[in-house]
């Protein structure tokens, strides 16, 4: 069978894999890195500058994160341009985690794109420090403030019901009662990741 | 019981051929006990005059079994895609709203053009391939709990109503829709069908395959046979996980 006529399917099935592994993974290294500026802003800084020193860190952002993201972002796009919503005659559940899926990964991307600029491409070109006082800077901004709070939590129930999807798109809950069950699994995870993004949001603001 | 509902009023989107602009025509026909949205359609075959007294040409509509089992009939009534036959006037909110479905092309008023879901079928091989130049004889049984199991499935009366109900069924996407992907789950199930399983799935993960699912998850709420089409889905989806490590690490051969 001719492979050229998988290429759809191919794509598909990677943008799935992506969002979880590696960038479901990083995001949620990520969460839990800066979580640790609730607790000082020296174990913030102490967290961060090991994941700054990790070898190859070049090769391991490219490869984990800027190629995945870059990917799963321009491909998700076209995926939310080719769906058309019609939660007006269809308001349930499922159509509304739809469309949200696809909403939050619009926001998502905008607000990566920014951040990426801002923390580690400003760093790249301009030698900006990134650390504790870089980000309360920021986010003394009250606009910045809730545009953070607004990308991570997009960002976060964008990965938690995408995990979702991931199960079902490959195949791993077939029935409605595993199905159901999982929601609920991702409901804690959108309520744990949550909650540790915007601690450390309020954590660098104050 | 003297005549308390005297009429019943229905508000249809027409179009007159299949390039016509869509518009609407208000309808009062005489309430009869026990009607569908079929009967009152008849009724204004039988006297084309709309509701302002007007003479006007007869709506035209698709109809066959009037037993919800043949999915000619199926129309968007109030809304919501469903068969005509099916929907009982008393059970309705009026004005009755009656439109066509969206996802498919008008042919004229209330009939639309299946074919793409035919060619679907076609597409992803959903039959049991028994013809040939000899008899091939009476095949593998298959147990009564599936048999019973599979019956729910071969329910698909291709009526299009999931299609409908599907945000990723349009314009700017070719997915095939739900109810063809759960008739490859129930061909691949069958003793015999299964023979072909491979050949189904390559059909399946081509362009507007299943992968174009996005799991909106409307249609298994719309089925009017209530068949577990996200069920299928996601059985599919693990045939297809196993159908493309057995292709990618297996050997020259699998089924």
């Amino acid at each position: 069978m001719a492979d050229q006529e998988k290429r759809e399917y191919n794509l598909r099935r990677l943008h799935s894999l992506l969002g979880v592994i590696p960038i479901g993974l990083f995001l949620m290294q990520h969460l839990v890195v800066n979580h640790f500026s609730t607790y000082s802003e020296e174990a913030f800084n102490t967290a961060a500058g090991f994941m700054e020193n990790l070898p190859l860190r070049i090769v391991l952002e490219f490869g984990l994160i800027y190629i995945p993201i870059l990917f799963h972002g321009i491909y998700g796009v076209y995926i939310a341009f080719v769906s058309e919503m019609n939660l007006g005659r269809y308001g349930w559940f499922r159509n509304w985690m739809f469309m949200l899926q696809r909403l939050t990964g619009i926001i998502t991307l905008i607000f990566i794109g920014w951040h990426v600029w801002e923390t580690r491409l400003a760093n790249a070109i301009y030698g900006t420090e990134v650390n504790f006082d870089m980000m309360a800077s920021i986010l003394s901004s009250p606009f910045m403030f809730w545009f953070y709070v607004i990308g991570v939590l997009s960002a976060v129930f964008h990965f938690a019901n995408g995990l979702w999807s991931f199960f079902v798109t490959w195949g791993l809950i077939i029935t409605p009662r595993s199905q159901k069950i999982m929601t609920y699994v991702v409901l804690v995870v959108f309520v744990v990741f949550g909650y540790m993004g915007i601690a450390s949001l309020i954590a660098f603001a104050s | 019981m003297a005549e308390e509902k005297k009429s019943i009023k229905l508000i249809i989107t027409r179009q007159d051929d299949p390039d016509g602009k869509p518009y609407e025509e208000e309808f009062e026909v005489p309430y009869r006990e026990n009607m569908n949205v079929i009967s009152a359609l008849m009724e204004i075959r039988r006297n084309p005059v709309n509701a302002k007294g007007e003479k006007t040409t007869p709506v035209f509509w698709e109809m066959g079994c009037l037993e919800e089992v043949c999915g000619a009939c199926s129309m968007v009534i109030n809304g919501k895609p469903q068969q005509s036959c099916t929907a009982l006037v008393d059970k309705l909110e009026q004005p009755i709203k009656l439109a066509p479905m969206t996802t498919f092309p008008v042919v004229r008023d209330l009939a639309v053009d299946r074919s793409r879901m035919f060619d679907s079928l076609k597409k992803v091989k959903a039959w049991v391939p028994i013809d040939g130049t000899y008899d091939l004889g009476p095949g593998p049984r298959m147990a009564e709990s599936k048999r019973q199991w599979a019956y729910e499935l071969s329910k698909c009366m291709t009526c299009g109503v999931c299609l409908e109900a599907c945000p990723n069924v349009n314009d700017r996407n070719d997915f095939i829709g739900p109810a063809p992907l759960s008739q490859v789950r129930l061909f691949n199930a069958h003793p015999t069908g299964e023979m072909h399983k491979a050949e189904r799935m390559d059909a399946l993960l081509t362009e507007g395959g299943l992968q174009d699912c996005g799991n909106s998850q409307n249609c298994v709420k719309v089925c009017p046979k209530g068949i577990p089409l996200t069920t299928s889905i996601a059985a599919v989806n693990r045939e297809a996980t196993i159908h493309s490590f057995k292709s990618f690490f297996g050997s020259d051969y699998h089924n």
